[in-house]
């Protein structure tokens, strides 16, 4: 998980190399000085994520050098589940970016990239016909109907959404609708399997290969095409879950009406089918109420260390909360 | 008043703040300096109220009420989320 705040506007283009400010010879320094030593060829260096001071030991750090990109896993990455994921991305051509190798750094696992060309803000600025929601879509469509191959992890969403609420421990004046909804749903409870709602009421939810982690920031362009990065938490899981951050953000008010029937549409006239045609919030409402507790819980633990109140993004997504409880009541 | 047009005798209304007179004969309306200007901006309001297209896939029973809003979210905090895990 990332800091909300180190978006796009970190991703500095490579042509403008950022300065490591770490001190000199410090921890943080060491680490990306040898990441950069990781990459195959010389470059300018730039800091695309776990910039200091938001370095931490257990977080992640992403170098670009060049036209390659080194990232560093946290510390306790299950190293056969990674190899697995790595594996499979690199099976997946056009659909997957595909990585260059795999290093060990310490405690740390170093994947090494082929550079891509991220969304930026200037894209969402010129409006919404130029964020790639139906391109995204489409990919993830194209992932859902891949056939499973086996000895694959669980994919990492509903993990998330349990780490992203424990990070609420210590912190002070958490919005009780942000637990309270949580303890409402299936995955709070350990060993719980969740069931479908609605008529096909204790059915299983498919099993699908899921990206398992998908925002904007998971999409680059190579070549002038998008393809989907990061297979971190990619693996077996109900596909629903990779539609249900943008559908959580729909449902927070927050994500415009046409951009999000653009995603949807754009995913079943794909052939998509982690939702029915005919009614998609069937598949969508448990995975977007855990989505929504997620979302949530990582605005207000990242006000609290910042020491800043709720911003009206944050206040969005403990409302859904609340709202969510009220009909879990009913 | 009588009426511009066929001489029949006028009525005025107030109706939102705005006088409006009808006439009883032929029932056209004469608007004051302005009214018309302020008529149609409250039509135009709300018609923005009204006629935000209805989501093509439906929403959850927990949804926020959408006002047909494209792209006023522009904090920061919401374009990072749309970055991040």
């Amino acid at each position: 998980m990332i800091e909300p705040s180190a978006g796009p506007a970190d991703t500095a283009a490579p042509d403008a190399p950022l300065l490591v400010a770490a001190a000199p010879g410090g921890p943080d320094a060491d680490l990306i000085a040898e990441l950069v030593r990781l990459a195959p060829r010389e470059g300018p260096v730039a800091v695309l994520k776990g910039a200091p001071p938001r370095i931490s030991e257990a977080g992640v750090v992403v170098v670009r050098v060049g036209d390659v990109v080194v990232k560093a896993h946290p510390e306790g990455t299950p190293e056969a589940d990674l190899r697995a994921r790595l594996g499979l991305a690199g099976r997946l051509p056009g659909l997957m970016l595909a990585p260059l190798g795999v290093e060990r750094l310490g405690a740390r696992l170093v994947t090494i990239w082929p550079a891509g060309e991220p969304l930026t803000p200037a894209d969402l600025e010129d409006g919404d016909d130029r964020v790639p929601w139906a391109e995204g879509a489409r990919l993830l469509a194209r992932l859902h109907t891949r056939p499973l191959p086996p000895g694959l992890p669980a994919a990492g969403g509903p993990a998330r959404l349990a780490r992203a609420v424990a990070a609420l421990d210590g912190h002070r004046d958490v919005p009780p609708a942000i637990r309270a909804a949580y303890r409402t749903l299936p995955w709070s409870r350990a060993g719980h399997r969740p069931v479908r709602p609605g008529p096909a009421a204790g059915g299983e939810p498919p099993v699908a290969l899921v990206h398992g982690d998908w925002h904007l920031g998971q999409l680059v362009r190579i070549g002038g095409t998008w393809i989907l990065i990061d297979p971190d938490d990619l693996g077996q899981g109900d596909p629903a879950w990779d539609l249900a951050r943008p559908a959580a953000w729909f449902a927070a008010g927050l994500l415009a009406t046409s951009a999000w029937d653009r995603f949807l549409g754009a995913y079943l006239a794909a052939g998509g089918g982690a939702v029915s045609r005919d009614e998609p919030w069937r598949e969508l409402d448990l995975p977007a109420r855990a989505l929504t507790v997620q979302l949530a819980a990582t605005a207000v633990a990242t006000a609290r260390r910042a020491r800043r109140p709720l911003d009206e993004t944050a206040r969005a997504l403990v409302s859904s909360c609340a709202r969510i409880l009220a009909t879990a009541r009913v | 008043m009588q009426c511009p047009k066929c001489r029949g005798s006028m009525r005025t209304y107030d109706r939102n703040g705005i006088h409006i007179e009808q006439c009883d004969n032929c029932r056209g309306i004469f608007l004051d300096y302005g009214e018309l200007e302020t008529l149609t901006r409250l039509e135009s309001q709300w018609a923005q109220q009204q006629y935000a297209p209805p989501p093509a896939h439906g929403a959850p029973a927990w949804g926020a009420p959408h006002h047909g809003h494209h792209g006023h979210h522009r904090e920061r905090s919401w374009v990072g989320m749309l970055f991040s895990s």
